[in-house]
């Protein structure tokens, strides 16, 4: 081995602690690239192989009856490849032993031969016979949440009539990768069924003989998704079209694709984070190294070696912390990757996995790693170069300080806390990056921990705020109004508000969109309409109030004329004021007086719906009575959603939480550990010196560790910034017409972000400490630095 | 002359470093009086600065005893060693030992600020002669202006004694005679007990007494009749 060479390996393992540090942010970094990456193009390319093979359709329509000789129609389209008419309806299901009433989507399958698009991949059993109409195919997650296998029953209430269905399938579909039953805002397999049924039995049962309810078309490559979704709505708009989507509007496809896209964004924004953080310590690290190392540079100089060859030394030292980073956060990154898409592959149910785990993630992690590290190197290492042995053999000139304040006003502070203010303005851009470095662990905290806020702003407006109802009933079809006495007499129904939807189709300018209008009566206490204050909203007898994406997408401000055009029904179309913006999270929605729409639809007073308070102790009763009601189509439990999404969300939130604040630990500690070490091998002498003149272990650990405490107190403001700002960017990501985020940061993430980083620090310093406290008092008087 | 500050009695130091057993001290005996000039003379290794080391509390003896002023310092545990040279001891060191960051007057009120009866940073300095430098940073002085702070600041909190280390060892015989000068002022005016440890033999001159150090032990103790003032030594 080369003198060189064995002296690498000696300096590495002196400064070992310090070469960790800085490895673990370079692993960390690492660790975050090859597992997000990884995890992305895994269940990307799942999600993809998925898609392709059951041949998940590109464009989805919904009608409420159109004629079968309509997909001929559709199939002529150009750019179409492949069109596939089923009936898709809700029901009501009545599962023994289970007394909370479940909502089912019912799909039909084709009586001969397979399915065309949006195929199931059959993971049990076989598809329904059509000879035998009580036959089903459910989902795998529901299959699983009640113990159900091929030849176990159950009920549902199809078209008002109660029906035994027999599984003889369990099946997945992608199409219904992420199901959500109605209202609900994470998906609860036991509340929520895809059943499939032979299209002759829900044809018979729903009376759609040689009819469809829903189109899905699959598109030729380069066709043109608008232009298709144009044709075909025209096609259906007299069937009751209610506009055609693709698949970014697509339910299952559309929160998938946001939970891919936050990988995707976790790629982008932790490694650069991790990687800047550790070239800026490795600059720190090697600046000191050189400049302690003076006098050897000189020497070897002297003695006949190349400059060349002495700064590849320092570059080895480099490359050898790099090496470090790569390996453990190769490891650890491939393994977390792993263990991160099969957890996505059992909560999104895929009938399979694709690991995607090519070398060239790893090359990339090397390339980059190794690429931030000599950056970050490259300063010290070009100082090593040019340095003229002559002078390498002098010591170098002493720094020069400033005088920053006058004498008057520095007469109240101790000479202790000049020097740190001192020692902080002679190197202001150290000072500046290491409260950068610290500040971005405090914005990682913060831009991962601020979604529990907003999700839990979320829930309080959405179920304490608007929705504050126990359950909601949908009935099959429109009702006269009269059947809200009815409702009301179920038992344990403390409260009943009745909800009328049609759907329009709105117009402001060129813009128009397909949108629901919920029509409430004025003054509901339950299911209440607010706007973009959070003031509740009587909506006014005449007038149209959007939701504010909506109002954004259409470009409209309370006042402007909208027009309205039915989709169901007689074909009207009005034009109507802009009378208030109201809040929404979930959707494109908007909002009508119920007698306003009544009068839209020139129709009497009818309902689509109720929205119900309940007395818990009779929820059972009323259950119970509500499986056997006909006309209901769909119930929704909202308390039960909420208990759901909470549990679930508990799940994650201690896992995510420490997860990243361990990542951003790694980074705290490592700038604070490092500026410590490094200044007090600067500053050793200095401090040895104070601790002979008579100052205590304590007063001498001030002057540093004071100006790491101030320099770590300074970057939480900066912290804080950043973290809103990658916060809002992460925001604006999320943002989609199927859902909104709101951006909200409670104080108390402020505080937990901080105070994990103020820990971290804390750390660091007390392990420094305990050096200065051993510092040799007798040596330091001895030696000239 | 008068009671004795220090008492040292059969004072004993071993390091142990691995195997190697070093006696840096073996049994040293010697008394220093209250206002006294002391020069301790020897060469490299003969214990001079280790006994200093242990006057000044900045180490611990293996045996043997030190009194100050009655009081046994090999007791102190390092808090109150701490605290004893806080109050009671001024160091000047060879290589200065300035905080860069702080001008002469800041140097110096580093250590009144944590004294208990000190005087003013500006009166300390004009006893070393550096009125007109009050203001300057340690890399805008010259050594011997230098090494004058450090003994302004030494000496500003009034200390009992005064422990210099060759201070003049890395200074030239001009400026290194300057410094005498101040140290030998400070103790004719505030008659600060004064222990220079150097191997510089003319510097004996100026002392009240001179103990020659030899081999871990005082060799012996030259009494100066008559002291020569400071501004006729040359080396």
């Amino acid at each position: 081995m080369l003198s060189l060479d064995r002296k690498l390996l000696r300096d590495l393992w002196r400064l070992k602690t310090q070469v960790i540090a800085i490895a673990m942010v370079m692993a960390a970094g690492v660790a975050t690239l090859v597992l997000a990456v990884g995890a992305y193009r895994s269940l990307d390319e799942t999600r993809e192989t998925y898609y392709e093979r059951y041949r998940f359709a590109d464009i989805f329509a919904t009608a409420t009856r159109a004629p079968e000789w309509l997909a001929d129609e559709i199939a002529k389209i150009p750019g179409v490849a492949a069109v596939e008419t089923r009936i898709v309806e809700t029901a009501i299901l009545d599962i023994e032993g289970f007394s909370v009433p479940a909502t089912a989507a019912l799909v039909s399958m084709p009586e001969i031969g397979d399915q065309v698009l949006n195929r199931i991949y059959l993971r049990q059993g076989r598809t329904p016979d059509p000879a035998h109409s009580d036959e089903i195919v459910v989902n795998e997650a529901f299959a699983k949440a009640h113990g159900f296998g091929p030849g176990d029953t159950f009920h549902a209430i199809i078209d008002g009539r109660k029906r035994k269905l027999v599984i003889v399938g369990i099946a997945l579909s992608p199409e219904y990768i992420y199901a959500l039953g109605p209202w609900d805002l994470m998906p609860d397999d036991s509340r929520f069924a895809i059943g499939w049924l032979s299209r002759k039995a829900i044809e018979a049962a729903y009376d759609l003989d040689g009819a469809f309810s829903q189109v899905s078309v699959k598109l030729m490559r380069g066709a043109s998704l608008d232009d298709v979704i144009e044709r075909v709505d025209v096609l259906l708009a007299r069937y009751g079209g209610r506009g055609a989507y693709g698949r970014k509007d697509q339910q299952s496809h559309a929160f998938l694709d946001a939970e891919l896209k936050q990988l995707e964004a976790m790629a982008r924004i932790l490694p650069p984070i991790f990687l800047f953080v550790a070239a800026f310590l490795i600059n720190m690290i090697l600046s000191r190294l050189v400049a302690l190392e003076r006098e050897q540079i000189g020497l070897m100089k002297a003695l006949g070696y190349r400059s060349l060859t002495i700064g590849m030394h320092y570059m080895k030292f480099v490359a050898a912390i790099a090496l470090v980073g790569v390996v453990i956060g190769g490891i650890a990154g491939t393994w977390l990757g792993f263990g991160l898409t099969r957890l996505y592959g059992d909560f999104y149910h895929f009938p399979f996995l694709v690991f995607l785990w090519g070398a060239d993630i790893y090359g990339i992690a090397v390339f980059i790693t190794v690429g931030a590290a000599a950056l970050g190197g490259a300063r010290a290492v070009w100082s090593v170069v040019r340095l003229p042995p002559a002078v390498a053999m002098h010591a170098p000139a002493p720094p020069r300080y400033r005088r920053f304040l006058t004498n008057g006003w520095l007469r109240h502070i101790s000479q202790t806390n000049i020097m740190i203010a001192r020692h902080i303005l002679r190197w202001p851009v150290r000072a500046g990056l290491t409260v950068f470095g610290i500040s971005l662990s405090v914005a990682v905290l913060l831009a991962s921990l601020f979604s529990f806020d907003s999700i839990e702003f979320m829930i309080d407006f959405t179920y304490f705020q608007a929705d504050r109802q126990d359950a909601t009933l949908e009935f099959t079809q429109e009702r006269p109004v009269g059947v809200i006495s009815d409702v009301e007499r179920l038992p344990g129904v403390l409260a009943a508000e009745p909800v009328r939807t049609v759907a329009v189709k709105v117009r402001y300018g060129h813009v128009e969109r397909r949108v629901p209008v919920i029509g409430k009566p004025a003054g509901t206490d339950l299911s209440r309409v607010l706007d973009t204050d959070f003031r509740p909203v009587t909506l006014p007898e005449t007038g149209f109030a959007p939701s504010d994406a909506l109002a954004e997408i259409l470009g409209v401000r309370v006042g402007d004329i909208v027009e309205i055009e039915t989709l169901q029904g007689r074909k009207r179309i009005v034009e109507m004021p802009v009378t208030a913006i109201i809040q929404g999270y979930l959707g494109l929605l908007s909002f009508m007086d119920i007698e306003a729409v009544n009068r839209l639809m020139r129709e009497g007073p009818m309902v689509t719906g109720v929205h119900l308070a309940i007395d818990e102790a009779e929820a059972d009763a009323l259950f119970a009575e509500v499986k056997d009601m006909p006309m209901v189509g769909s119930i929704a439990l909202q308390k039960k959603s909420l208990e759901k999404f909470r549990q679930t969300l508990a799940e994650n939130i201690s896992v995510m939480i420490s997860v990243y604040a361990g990542l951003a630990m790694v980074i705290a500690f490592g700038v604070v550990y490092n500026s410590a070490r490094i200044q007090l091998s600067e500053r050793g002498r200095e401090l040895a010196s104070l601790r002979v003149l008579g100052f205590t272990r304590g007063e001498v650990s001030w002057i540093l560790l004071g100006e790491l405490a101030v320099l770590t107190l300074a970057s939480l403001p900066l912290g804080w910034a950043i973290g809103y700002g990658v916060a809002w960017v992460t925001v604006q990501g999320l943002q989609s017409e199927l859902y909104r985020v709101p951006l909200v940061i409670d104080r108390q993430t402020y505080a937990v972000s901080s105070l994990v980083v103020l820990g971290a620090a804390a750390i660091s310093a007390l392990i420094v400490r305990r050096r200065i406290d051993r510092l040799d008092l007798i040596e330091v008087l001895k030696t000239r630095e | 002359m008068a009671e004795p500050v220090f008492s040292v009695d059969d004072l004993t130091k071993v390091y142990r470093t691995g195997e190697v057993e070093v006696h840096a001290l073996r049994g040293v005996d010697l008394d220093i009086r209250e206002g006294e000039f002391l020069v301790l003379l020897g060469p490299s290794g003969s214990g001079k600065s280790t006994l200093l080391n242990i006057l000044g509390g900045l180490d611990h003896a293996t045996a043997g005893s030190v009194t100050f002023r009655g009081t046994e310092l090999t007791t102190f545990d390092e808090r109150a060693l701490t605290l004893y040279r806080r109050e009671n001891v001024g160091f000047v060191f060879q290589f200065y030992n300035l905080v860069p960051s702080l001008t002469a007057r800041e140097n110096v009120a580093l250590v009144t600020e944590i004294a208990v009866n000190p005087m003013r940073p500006e009166e300390a300095l004009e006893m070393v002669g550096l009125s007109d430098r009050l203001d300057h940073f340690p890399a805008q002085l010259s050594g011997g202006e230098q090494q004058r702070v450090a003994i302004a600041r030494a000496i500003a909190k009034r200390p009992e004694v005064l422990f210099c280390d060759e201070p003049t060892g890395a200074l030239d015989s001009k400026t290194g005679v300057r410094v005498l000068e101040a140290l030998v002022a400070v103790n004719a005016d505030l008659g600060t007990t004064t222990a220079v440890i150097t191997h510089n033999v003319a510097i004996g001159d100026i002392a009240h007494r001179v103990v020659h150090f030899a081999d871990g032990k005082v060799a012996r103790i030259d009494v100066n009749e008559t002291r020569r003032p400071a501004s006729e030594i040359t080396w």
